[in-house]
């Protein structure tokens, strides 16, 4: 599984909780995220994605996102992302999970 | 023996035989053949009715046989100036002489008979020359049927090679073929060849040396070794007087090194920077006598040169004033500038010239077009509006992630395309989703199952072609519909097919011979 490897650290800032994605967005990326989204979940406020780090999404990691975006849709909380090239923007607006997450330029303009 | 009554008749020509046998009395004659040249004939000719045997005094054969054979009156069958046949009549059964109005009678009878019996005549020739005709025609379709048959499908596409090939048969089919043989990743073996006769033998011939060569061709690696091979085995196959001349060269692809060798066929020409060189090695034809052996030499192909390799129906070819076309204008027109890819339509377009347009092609006309292309030609050809290139061809085992795998190497392909950047990464992300459909689906994540990658690009499209062993495919499902994702009503999963069609201008997909192919099409439009 060369070149899948994943982390999902998760950071709280001044104006809410960032969770910092490395690697590869797959299926194999679910249990980190969810256990990620878990641990921002105790701090209130909007859960902010960064895909900085990020080389690769497919289709199952976008499946491993619309899993967290259900999850914080059922608990009311706000997801936003930053850091996606310009392409996974794209595939985030055709899949149409940019218009359940806010997508933010970057860091800065998200915090 | 002779009877003292008979009525006879019996005509010219051996193939007819009559008899009018009323009574016992008559008897009918063996056929009479008057032999060319015979003065009986120039007679009968000039008689204009029926002519007494007994009033004729030239010495004759003929005349002596009638004698014997008691005919007492030959009557002449004319038509158009010609003798068809005589009417041979013995004596009357009356015993009386003829008379002036029997002859008048069967001088009538005669002029009647002559035309119907000229018709039969031509009806018959007419049909044995269609007979002919249609049995000609068949064995011409059944030789050509065996040639293009034989005659390799398509061209082998080879990175940094342009091959082209060009074949027309006369009417009469000669024995020209030619051939390629994939020997492994960086060989190529080449053949041409020209089995001496025309029709059905030459064609039979041919595919016997065809699949000698090709058998050879795997159990020898030099070129001189496979043609003494085939020799041998073609000696004791092949008709009396019948030979085959042939050229075998093998192509090492990844340095442009031509190893050849000659049994008799034209020199192949090679056209380089500096000018047009022969590539000369000696050896008899196939096929003449065994034990031969053939000189090999090696040549070097640069970034640019052609090599031309033709049969003798060009070489061979007339124009209207009977002069050949002969090698030394072939050699001109290698040497002269051509369009890259376009020697063959060169070459054809003089060769027609010479001939004339509508003049009967004398014998087949066979052409193949080796050009070893520079890296900066190999970018620039992928932008040729009608000339498709394959930028890449390979396979990955079905493990899951080795769709990153084709990725990379399918990024690295089109490169010479210069697709927008966009675009490049949503082609990227459709190969990385179609290649894992073909892991997970078609090859059932199967590693000892690969999956087959091929790119190619005109200047019109890029096609990216997935192929995998057709296990089960997910069926065609509605869009993924976020909303139902996100309340829970669907699975998150999904994405993929939609995202495949979404990212690329045209998406195939097809069964075939048990795989499934996936073709992804981005149209050129607007690109570099």
């Amino acid at each position: 599984m060369s070149g899948d490897e994943f982390q999902a650290t998760v950071r709280v800032t001044g104006k809410g909780t960032v969770i910092e994605l490395i690697g590869t967005v797959n299926r194999a990326a679910k249990d980190q995220m969810e256990d990620a989204y878990g641990e921002a979940t105790e701090t209130p406020g909007e859960i902010l994605l960064d895909f900085n780090e990020v080389d690769y999404i497919n289709s199952t990691g976008i499946a491993v996102i619309v899993g967290v975006l259900a999850m914080a849709r059922a608990e009311n909380r706000d997801v936003g992302a930053y850091g996606l090239s310009d392409h996974y923007k794209e595939v985030f607006e055709i899949t149409r999970l940019a218009d359940f997450m806010h997508i933010y330029e970057d860091a800065a303009t998200a915090n | 023996m002779a009877l003292r009554k008979r009525s006879r008749e019996s005509k010219s020509s051996a193939d007819s035989h009559s008899a009018l046998e009323g009574e016992s009395k008559t008897r009918a004659l063996d056929p009479i053949v008057i032999p060319p040249g015979d003065s009986l004939e120039t007679l009968l000719l000039s008689a204009g009715g029926p002519v007494e045997v007994s009033s004729i005094d030239i010495e004759s054969e003929t005349i002596d046989r009638l004698r014997d054979d008691g005919v007492e009156l030959v009557v002449p069958l004319i038509g158009q100036g010609e003798l068809l046949g005589a009417l041979f009549l013995g004596q009357r059964l009356s015993d009386q002489p003829y008379s002036t109005d029997d002859r008048r009678l069967l001088g009538n009878l005669a002029s009647q008979v002559a035309p119907a019996m000229k018709v039969a005549q031509l009806v018959r020739e007419q049909q044995a020359e269609a007979k002919e005709r249609e049995r000609i025609h068949q064995e011409l379709q059944v030789a050509a049927l065996i040639q293009q048959t034989l005659l390799p499908k398509e061209l082998p596409s080879i990175s940094g090679w342009n091959v082209d090939a060009f074949y027309r048969p006369a009417r009469a089919v000669g024995g020209d073929f030619y051939d390629f043989i994939e020997l492994d990743r960086d060989r190529l073996g080449v053949v041409i060849g020209d089995v001496t006769d025309k029709g059905v033998p030459a064609a039979l011939v041919m595919a016997t040396c065809r699949a000698m060569l090709r058998a050879a061709a795997l159990r020898h690696s030099a070129p001189a070794a496979v043609l003494a091979d085939v020799n041998d085995g073609l000696v004791p196959e092949i008709p009396p007087a019948m030979f085959v001349t042939c050229l075998y060269a093998i192509i090492d692809t990844s340095v442009g090194e031509v190893v050849f060798a000659n049994a008799g066929h034209n020199l192949p020409y090679v056209r380089t920077s500096e000018g047009v060189v022969e590539l000369r090695a000696t050896g008899m034809p196939l096929g003449l006598m065994p034990g031969m052996s053939y000189d090999e030499k090696i040549y070097r192909l640069s970034d640019g040169d052609v090599m031309v390799l033709t049969s003798d129906g060009i070489t061979e070819a007339h124009n209207p004033e009977g002069e050949m076309y002969g090698f030394a204008r072939l050699m001109g027109r290698v040497a002269g500038k051509t369009k890259d890819d376009d020697m063959v339509n060169v070459l054809v377009g003089d060769l027609e010239k010479w001939t004339g347009a509508d003049a009967e092609q004398e014998d087949d006309i066979t052409l193949v077009v080796v050009r070893k292309i520079s890296s900066a030609e190999e970018s620039a050809s992928v932008f040729h509006p009608e000339h498709e290139k394959v930028l890449a061809e390979f396979s990955v085992p079905s493990v899951e992630g080795n769709e990153r795998l084709a990725i990379e190497k399918v990024s690295v392909a089109v490169a010479p395309v210069g697709l927008e950047r966009a675009r490049l990464e949503r082609l990227k992300t459709a190969v990385g989703e179609t290649v894992m459909n073909a892991i997970e689906h078609g090859n059932r994540n199967d590693p000892d199952l690969d999956v087959g990658v091929q790119v190619r690009a005109d200047g019109r499209r890029l096609v990216v072609r997935v192929t995998d062993h057709g296990g089960e495919h997910i069926p065609d499902a509605a869009p993924p519909d976020i909303e139902a994702k996100l309340a829970g009503e669907q699975t998150p999963r999904g994405w993929g097919l939609f995202l495949i069609e979404q990212m690329v201008d045209e998406v195939n997909r097809v069964g075939e011979n048990g795989s499934h192919i996936v073709e992804l099409v981005m149209n050129r439009e607007g690109d570099a």
